[in-house]
């Protein structure tokens, strides 16, 4: 199959980021609806909170979960410079009319990025408010044109050992690819996000580059990094932490104080930076605080049961 | 002067901790890390369980050397380790519990490797409590007897570890071999420990 492959240019490239950073503190105060302008970019602040206070930057792209780079925190930020995001190809399979690989430009083309602002809760018990740049994943799944046996989409994270030393570890448990999965409703939800970028840059590599999934309703181990497979299925996926741990891991991850967990309390959380003398822990809300938008999802469900 | 020598050296970890928090005050996140708490948990954690290993290498370390001066050292070695686990779990107590105290109660009851560690904490403060002089007099040779846990000791410790760990189990099975290897040694020395040699 020819995969056509425009040059890929950086809005960075073309603006640079004090400019855009004042052209949109502008936007904002003059309440001005972006219509047409190059980067039309509207800030969802869905269920921020009043001491929602972002996290820096630096936090958010050195403090990161991203085993394939090493289990310690700094591992992503150290080792994540050598994974090539570009050529990135993206298969997809499974039940939907569009099927086979396609290069991730052509996916996201014609798609603009939204920015959301979204508390992001590790199942590790730390927190962090992040400006994520991002397409609905609705907008991306939809071109697949997904049948009517979809009832979940599975998504797995690139293997390659040669860029990402710990799929190299004899010491690693973990079975790659680092797979994630979520019910086709979930994934349909337009809280759900297939994020590009974050704090007004592309996304950098220990995050997930060139794109990662964003649920803030879950836990963050949902939110699968350096996606290569979309696969809509019949049944749900087992998802990596349910194969390795199934009593701490369920399926669901959403975000619940009430249901304990074997490795941390999910009662409180700690916002990060938190310090020695001002460790900044706060109560952990039921689905992150995003209950009024997603609790319906899980009608009838005993989310004790299905963690 | 080997017991001067020896104190400073196992004192190291603690002062370069204190100089490490002392500068994350005048520039917050630079030295402990975005989550402060859980980086000097951790620290004390692993500077525990090293010292509480050399504490166990000690005697191994006089039968393949020979230089029974080592052995001397031993008290000071556990008592530091001792001190070292007691800071851990005051972190722990400090920075993830903020002396919530029925939250310590769920901790113990749901997780398993908080209990591991409070019962290696047990055995180190029966240990600890009872190292002088004057009570090895006392209990004679109940003494050997009571302070043989510090095998219980080391294996929660390890216990702790394993179950904590959620992948990259490298540190682990590094800290695994180091008590298997020492075990099998004192295996192997039985007999001889019969003739007289405490552990």
């Amino acid at each position: 199959m020819l995969i056509r492959r425009p040059p890929k240019i950086s809005p960075l490239e073309i603006t640079p980021e004090a400019s855009y950073v004042t052209r949109r503190r502008w936007l904002k105060q003059a309440g001005i609806v972006s219509a047409g302008l190059t980067l039309p970019m509207t800030p969802t602040y869905a269920g921020l909170q009043p001491d929602d206070d972002i996290t820096p930057e630096r936090i958010a792209t050195t403090y990161n979960n991203f085993y394939e780079f090493g289990t310690g925190k700094d591992d992503p930020a150290e080792h994540a410079h050598n994974l090539t995001t570009d050529p990135w190809t993206v298969t997809v399979s499974g039940e939907a009319k569009k099927t086979g690989q396609f290069a991730f430009e052509d996916i996201v083309k014609g798609l603009t990025p939204q920015e959301r602002i979204y508390r992001f809760r590790c199942v590790e018990a730390w927190s962090m408010v992040v400006p994520w740049e991002g397409i609905e994943l609705s907008k991306i799944l939809a071109q697949f044109e997904p049948n009517g046996n979809a009832k979940y989409v599975e998504f797995k994270t690139l293997v390659r050992p040669s860029e990402m030393p710990e799929q190299r570890s004899v010491f690693s448990t973990i079975d790659w690819p680092y797979v994630e999965g979520l019910r086709m409703d979930e994934a349909y939800h337009p809280l759900s996000l297939m994020v590009t970028g974050m704090y007004g840059k592309p996304l950098p590599n220990q995050n997930g580059a060139p794109w990662r999934l964003m649920v803030p309703w879950k836990y963050g181990f949902k939110s699968v990094k350096s996606i290569v497979s979309i696969r809509f299925m019949q049944q749900a996926p087992r998802n990596t932490w349910n194969r390795l741990a199934p009593n701490e891991y369920g399926f669901y991850a959403n975000v619940n104080p009430s249901v304990s967990h074997p490795r941390w309390s999910q009662a409180s959380e700690r916002r990060l930076p938190s310090s020695l003398f001002n460790p900044n822990r706060r109560p952990t809300l039921p689905f992150n605080g995003y209950a009024d938008e997603v609790a319906g999802l899980y009608a009838g469900m005993d989310l004790a049961k299905f963690y | 002067m080997m017991q001067w020598m020896f104190g400073v050296s196992l004192a190291m970890p603690a002062i370069w901790l204190v100089g490490q928090i002392g500068l994350d005050l005048v520039y917050p996140g630079s030295y402990l890390g975005p989550d402060a708490g859980e980086t000097v948990v951790h620290y004390l954690g692993q500077t525990a369980l090293i010292i509480l290993l050399l504490a166990y290498s000690v005697s191994p370390l006089r039968r393949l050397t020979g230089i029974t001066m080592i052995a001397r050292q031993r008290r000071q070695v556990g008592l530091f380790a001792f001190t070292y686990v007691c800071l851990h779990a005051l972190s722990y107590l400090a920075f993830y519990l903020e002396f919530v105290w029925s939250d310590l109660l769920d901790d113990f009851s749901d997780r398993l490797y908080i209990a591991a560690g409070l019962g290696s904490l047990v055995c180190l403060t029966l240990m600890a409590a009872t190292s002088t002089r004057g009570w090895q007099r006392r209990m004679r040779r109940y003494w050997r007897v009571l302070h043989r846990l510090v095998y219980p000791a080391v294996g929660l410790a390890l216990l702790h570890l394993w179950w904590l760990t959620r992948d990259g189990y490298g540190e682990v099975v590094l800290y695994s071999l180091w008590f298997l290897v020492l075990s099998i040694e004192r295996l192997w020395h039985l007999p001889r420990f019969k003739r007289g040699w405490p552990a």
